[in-house]
């Protein structure tokens, strides 16, 4: 257990504000034995649920959790450890996760607060689990200014002053064209925690060695939107069978992968860091492989719609499927999913870019590009851990200790003093993904009208319950 | 027959026996076509919409007649002067035609997907008269009813070359299913940057040897290039082009006798197709136009009556 026991014999607890308990916990508990005979029903129930990781069974166990003031003071066996709280949480039938954390979404505001805004973002952001989101720069006008980057903050405070937390990422360019540095320096001091040309990739590679080296001066990873422009003068379809048949404009996934081949090569002549955002198909992935291996300081994040669907989503000219980088092949999603898996590819975000309904409601090449995210997220993604697909904690490195590690956000490994940050998930309720059950207020998924199972019944952030509607006390 | 589609989007949707029948019934209106009055009271008080979003003379033009001959009423909805210009969402427009309850829609759009995009809108009838590079399966029926006439309607066995920018092509799209699904073998042959990716999933042959590409073929059927291709950096120059991919006298030595050529125009003289081959006798460009109105007046007449009781008692065949 998490909890250093002299201190409990010593007398030296601070009050305990929460306690949740008996909830179904799949990671470690760090300094436990084995785990306790409720653990080992509760596993067994789990197996019920025909749970299992690559081949083996998803071992689960009873928990409590302990929060004070707002960090993580314990957690252990159910039943285990003797304390009451001023608060009581049953949270049986429930997992327990750790929230998650989102490193790249689009929430529109200043600028287009019809398709969302920051409020609505980070309240689609609390029902689906999240702590934490990086917001991209391309609104109107562009984070390319303190001021801007300011009032996003600003408005974070107002809409969800008890988080989630937003951390706005800097524009990498003025205004996002590809032709002048932007102002890094300030953008940092006011608060945003990396850089990115994300929607509008820097064609100009002089361009984009130089920003790459200003932002490490500063400490800001600089993360790309990895796309050739002329290879890919098509956005939102994959080039393919596909893309054959219907005779729609596409473009290769090599169009990707070459630009993933120049970052990484960037990376490591200069010496600096560098993410890749988005990442969607497997030459891309052979590459971020091929950068580790040398030691290139390289991270990757994929996207739940590449780990799901491919490019048939688009076989009825479905303009919810149109997304960019676009959604690739079977190969792909089963290479990408292996790659998460081992690490190959370090994170999960949703890359949540909201539209609206008239604007998705096109032709398909008039359509826009972006799937939002956010309010499917946790559910479609933790159907990998169901099936087998994706490890227990991959998952969880994926949706927290790997973006927050590398961002220097903070995260919650329920160890004691981490920010109490948690889902009490409920992987078993099936619900269907409608405008009614999304919170964003965009409602463009390809999954729009399907049924997905698991959704957050509560979501503690630091402590405080910003979602609960579903648990009840003791 | 009873006709039981609503659209007409692309060829994938009919069975070979229902195209038989689209063309067994084109046959019928051609022979009124040939009459000195072309005028049947078959469509008498209903409404066809011709919505054409891409410039067009022959297509809309063969829908007019073909409308007319069948005495509907048509109106042409173009997109110089139709509000798409103004900013109307493709959406909108099509609430709009609906309020007005025509019987049928005829869409040209540039955008694939389009025609199928109104259809799930619409009650009434969507024909397609092309759409982006996916389909325009009323010229694929057309082309059809040429090649049967040529063949007695005998499709086994023969192979039919397309010839030119098929990556861009609806035309070429909407011709591979069709001709494949009447048992005919279908040839490719363009510079690979004009071909679409993954043809390994397509029912072809792929040449990149036009001289090769024509041995033994029963027809060869060529492509408008567009003369924008160019600037997309796809060919070096129509020079170059017309030496390589132009279609010649000299390539139909090796083709098989009584090689028919057919074009879906316009076409660009000395192109893709050397001019004085437009002009010969195996050309069939003008029956193809001839042909166009017949088999549209039958699309008009199946879609539109396919709910009509009385359909079967105009002496139209069943």
């Amino acid at each position: 257990m998490t909890l250093p026991t002299q201190q409990l014999e010593a007398g030296k607890m601070p009050k305990i504000d929460l306690a949740v308990r008996g909830a179904l916990w799949f990671g470690p508990i760090k300094g436990s034995g084995k785990p306790s005979e409720k653990g080992a029903a509760a596993a067994k129930s789990a197996l019920k649920g025909g749970l299992s990781a690559r081949g083996q069974q998803l071992k689960g166990q009873l928990v409590d959790v302990f929060v004070a003031k707002g960090k993580i003071m314990a957690l252990a066996p159910a039943g285990s450890l003797d304390l009451r709280a001023a608060k009581e949480i049953d949270a049986s039938g429930l997992v327990l996760l750790p929230s998650l954390t989102d490193v790249h979404v689009h929430l529109r505001e200043p600028g287009q607060e019809y398709k969302e805004d920051i409020a609505s973002g980070l309240g689609a952001a609390a029902h689906g689990g999240f702590a934490n989101l990086m917001c991209m720069a391309n609104t109107r006008p562009v984070n390319d200014t303190a001021s801007v980057t300011e009032f996003m903050l600003e408005q974070a405070r107002k809409g969800w002053p008890h988080g989630p937390r937003l951390f706005p990422i800097g524009a990498l360019t003025k205004g996002l064209k590809g032709q002048e540095l932007a102002p890094m320096a300030e953008l940092a001091a006011a608060g945003c925690k990396a850089m990115s040309n994300d929607g509008r990739p820097v064609e100009n590679s002089e361009l984009f060695r130089r920003a790459m080296e200003y932002a490490s001066d500063l400490g800001m990873i600089v993360i790309d939107h990895c796309e050739d422009p002329y290879l890919a003068p098509a956005a939102g379809m994959n080039e393919g069978e596909v893309s054959s048949r219907l005779g729609l404009p596409a473009q290769p996934d090599v169009a990707e992968a070459i630009q993933v081949a120049r970052d990484v090569l960037l990376a490591e002549y200069l010496n600096v860091p560098v993410h890749l955002a988005h990442i969607s198909c497997e030459k891309s992935v052979a590459l971020i492989r091929f950068a580790k291996a040398r030691g290139v300081d390289v991270t990757a994040e994929t996207c739940p719609h590449y780990l799901t669907l491919t490019e048939d989503e688009a076989a009825g000219y479905s303009a919810a499927a149109k997304v960019s980088p676009p959604l690739r092949t079977r190969a792909d999603v089963d290479a990408l999913i292996d790659a998460l898996a081992e690490g190959v590819v370090d994170m999960l975000a949703t890359d949540h870019a909201p539209h609206a309904a008239h604007e998705k409601e096109v032709e398909f090449d008039a359509a826009p590009c972006g799937i939002s995210g956010l309010d499917t997220a946790l559910s479609a993604t933790w159907e990998l851990v169901r099936a087998g697909r994706l490890p227990f904690d991959a998952f969880v490195r994926a949706w927290t200790t790997a973006p927050c590690g590398r961002f220097a956000l903070p995260v919650n490994t329920f160890a004691p003093g981490d920010p109490a940050d948690f889902v009490l998930f409920d992987q078993d309720a099936a619900w269907t993904v409608s405008a009614q059950t999304m919170h964003s207020k965009s409602k463009n998924t390809p999954l729009l009208g399907r049924s997905l199972r698991g959704r957050v019944a509560a979501h503690f952030l630091a402590g405080k319950m910003v979602i609960g509607g579903l648990v009840s006390g003791v | 027959m009873q006709w039981k589609h609503k659209d007409l989007l692309d060829i994938s949707q009919l069975t070979a026996d229902e195209v038989r029948h689209i063309l067994a019934t084109a046959a019928y209106f051609r022979e009124i076509n040939s009459r000195p009055v072309k005028k049947v009271p078959t469509l008498k008080g209903r409404s066809v919409v011709l919505f054409f979003a891409e410039p067009s003379t022959r297509t809309k033009t063969s829908f007019d007649m073909a409308g007319k001959r069948l005495s509907a009423d048509t109106f042409a909805l173009a997109k110089s002067s139709s509000s798409l210009v103004k900013g109307e969402t493709l959406k909108d427009t099509a609430l709009t035609l609906q309020a007005m309850n025509p019987d049928g829609i005829v869409i040209r759009h540039g955008s694939s997907g389009a025609a199928q995009f109104l259809a799930e809108r619409l009650e009434c009838s969507v024909i397609n008269a092309g759409d982006g590079r996916h389909a325009h399966p009323t010229q694929a029926l057309l082309d059809a009813l040429t090649f049967s006439r040529r063949w007695k309607g005998d499709f086994a066995g023969k192979t039919v070359l397309i010839l030119g920018d098929i990556a861009h092509s609806r035309v070429a799209r909407s011709n591979v299913l069709l001709l494949t699904l009447l048992g005919a073998r279908v040839r490719l042959c363009a510079p690979r940057t004009l071909l679409p990716p993954r043809l390994d999933a397509w029912p072809v042959e792929v040449f990149c040897d036009l001289a090769k590409a024509c041995q033994g073929v029963d027809a060869v059927m060529c492509l408008r290039l567009q003369l924008e291709r160019q600037q997309a950096g796809l060919l070096p120059d129509l020079r170059e082009y017309a030496r390589t991919f132009g279609l010649c006298e000299t390539h139909l030595h090796e083709a098989a006798p009584g090689c028919c050529i057919l074009h879906p125009g316009p076409i660009n003289r000395g192109v893709e197709i050397g001019s004085a081959l437009a002009d010969s006798a195996e050309s069939l460009i003008l029956e193809q136009v001839e042909n166009g109105v017949a088999v549209r007046m039958a699309l008009l007449f199946l879609y539109l009556t396919r709910k009509s009781p009385d359909a079967t008692e105009s002496g139209i065949p069943a």
